[in-house]
């Protein structure tokens, strides 16, 4: 009974003991992302609530009224969305489709992904100056566009010029999520693709009912890894266009810039916020959709 | 035959397909080597900000070359030797960047250890605060940098861009996915052999994670060599911009220099890629494992 008793206490020692380590090796990181990140977005939401930071006044839900019904937030916040809302889906089908004509046992397979991944080591900063030369209003494509007849577009100072941000979007991304879906490709497991081949069914057919359900955490990985990468084409419209774009292409993080350079905190705070619960919202609804469609074969 | 006839198609509309991504960055490099007249005479309208738009004809429509007429060095001597002004940049984005790397990847090592050491819910929960934080956009984390920064008195100096990139949780997310997939038998067998916890990090966890290491090394590079928003929040001072965001603001008479420029700034990611480009195909693969 002794001996027992001791064992057990040996045995909480160690366990104790394992626990100070790991928390000792955790302790530089969780102290930075507690002082850069956690504690100050504690301060963010307390800022969120009151007239301004000096004054210290509390006003309830007032800047989160004035935030969302103030017309540069509404346009920055629209453009943000609609950007992602079409260029996440179209990213993630090319990047399937892609994977697919990869994996299709065409030869060169290794040397066609490197091709498809180099957009991803290329510096933004440095592809910019080819599509300007190809957007511009004298550029290549309208002198295409004018030789065949059209009018031509002022492709970056218009609407259209969500056309030209897509098209850098997709040419940077595509590779990446293709890498991501080829992977997924891989792990799909050969006999269940063999079973639908002996009932018969097509190429299609197999992907459709066997492949896509293999695939679905894989696209709910690169949705949300596309979303937050949607999320950063400020890079690319500020480097094609400068700081004040047309007002098609006002994002949420040229808003942020704007009241950064007017100094107002309880606004910016409010915006940050509600950017922090749109993700949360938009994470959850697809990890909730997943979780749907992806229940049937993990039980597998 | 019918098989062997769609296996053709196919590759004939990945190959041009890669060869369509590959355009830009060939042009990019190619143009580089074009002598100042020459760009001038292929691009200068466009850069030249003359305000005879309209929607009229245009009669002088830009010349996409892909070979130079002559092969010429002169953009890359004014920019190496002459004008410094390009260098000098250049080096601005390695200071910023390489720091962050080498202190993200060694601060990152430290946790994911210990999250891998660690059992019960506090890591679990920690962990999963983590994930959070790294699926919240850079609208939402600037805010709170640039208070604690302006409090520390750090805005204008090179430890506004550094510390919330060292900190920043994306490697030890990597790290910690890679590290859980390790036999803790390894571990236990190496404690049995007496060595204690800092000896089994750096003698036997350190080495198996060599290959995930370097695809968050090149995946860490690329996001802060690409850098914005960040410089342009947190520094006043223009002459401490990076490259990335000195060569949005070329004009006319420079554009033949913004080529060569642009090729300069490629080189360090393409030898990055050269170097690695097994371990980040293999580093992009785990990430996804998400319920690994």
């Amino acid at each position: 009974m002794k001996r027992k008793l001791q064992k057990t206490k040996v045995q909480w020692n160690k366990e104790k003991r394992q626990r100070a380590v790991s928390g000792l090796f955790l302790t530089p990181s969780i102290v930075g992302v507690l002082l850069f990140f956690v504690l100050p977005f504690l301060v963010v939401i307390y800022y969120s609530f009151l007239n301004n930071p000096i004054s210290k006044e509390f006003v309830g839900l007032e800047n989160y009224v004035n935030v969302i019904t103030n017309n540069a937030f509404k346009t920055a916040m629209g453009n943000t969305l609609l950007f992602s809302a079409i260029a996440v889906p179209l990213v993630v089908i090319l990047a399937i489709l892609l994977a697919l004509l990869l994996d299709s046992g065409i030869p060169a397979r290794t040397q066609l992904r490197s091709c498809f991944l180099t957009p991803l080591m290329v510096p933004t900063a440095s592809i910019v100056l080819i599509w300007q030369v190809l957007f511009d209003y004298k550029g290549v494509i309208n002198a295409i566009v004018t030789r065949h007849g059209g009018d031509p577009v002022e492709w970056l100072k218009s609407s259209a010029g969500f056309l030209v941000i897509i098209s850098l979007f997709l040419w940077k991304n595509l590779g990446y999520n293709m890498v991501l879906f080829l992977a997924a490709l891989g792990n799909v497991p050969k006999d269940a693709v063999e079973v639908a081949q002996l009932d018969g069914a097509g190429k299609i057919k197999i992907f459709f009912i066997v492949k896509l359900r293999y695939l679905s955490p894989m696209i709910l990985f690169t949705s949300i890894l596309s979303i937050i990468n949607s999320f950063k084409i400020f890079r690319e419209i500020y480097m094609l266009t400068g700081d004040y774009p047309v007002g098609a292409l006002y994002m949420l993080q040229h808003y942020m810039n704007n009241t950064f350079a007017s100094g107002d905190y309880q606004k910016l705070s409010t915006a940050a916020i509600y950017m922090c619960l749109i993700m949360i919202v938009v994470i959850g609804i697809m990890f909730g959709v997943e979780h749907h469609f992806g229940k049937d074969i993990e039980e597998e | 035959m019918k098989k062997k006839f769609t296996k053709v198609l196919l590759t004939v509309l990945a190959v041009s397909t890669a060869i369509l991504v590959l355009i830009p960055i060939v042009l990019t490099i190619t143009n580089s080597f074009m002598a100042a007249s020459e760009i001038t005479s292929n691009y200068g309208m466009i850069f030249q900000k003359t305000e005879t738009g309209g929607k009229g004809f245009i009669s002088q429509t830009v010349n996409l070359k892909f070979i130079p007429d002559m092969v010429s060095f002169s953009q890359y001597f004014t920019i190496l030797i002459k004008s410094p002004d390009y260098l000098i940049k250049f080096w601005n984005s390695l200071i910023l960047v390489v720091p962050i790397v080498v202190f993200q990847l060694a601060v990152a090592f430290l946790a994911a250890y210990g999250f891998t050491r660690a059992k019960g819910k506090a890591a679990a929960i920690v962990f999963f605060a983590y994930v959070i934080l790294l699926l919240m956009p850079y609208q939402v984390t600037l805010v709170p940098n640039y208070l604690v920064l302006d409090w520390m008195n750090l805005l204008d100096t090179r430890w506004a861009i550094w510390l919330p990139g060292i900190f920043s949780p994306f490697s030890v997310y990597l790290l910690t996915k890679y590290m859980k997939r390790i036999p803790t038998a390894l571990f236990e067998a190496a404690r049995i052999d007496g060595a204690n916890e800092w000896q089994i990090f750096i003698k036997i966890c350190v080495p198996i994670c060599k290959g995930i290491a370097t695809s968050c090394v090149i995946l860490v590079f690329m996001d802060y060599w690409n850098m914005v928003e960040q410089p342009l929040l947190f520094f006043s001072d223009a002459d401490m911009y990076p490259l990335s965001i000195f060569l949005s603001q070329i004009n006319a008479q420079e554009i033949g220099l913004a080529f060569a420029a642009a090729t300069i700034y490629m080189v360090p990611c393409l030898l990055l890629y050269m170097y690695g480009e097994e371990s980040l195909v293999e580093g992009v693969a785990y990430q996804s494992s998400v319920k690994g």
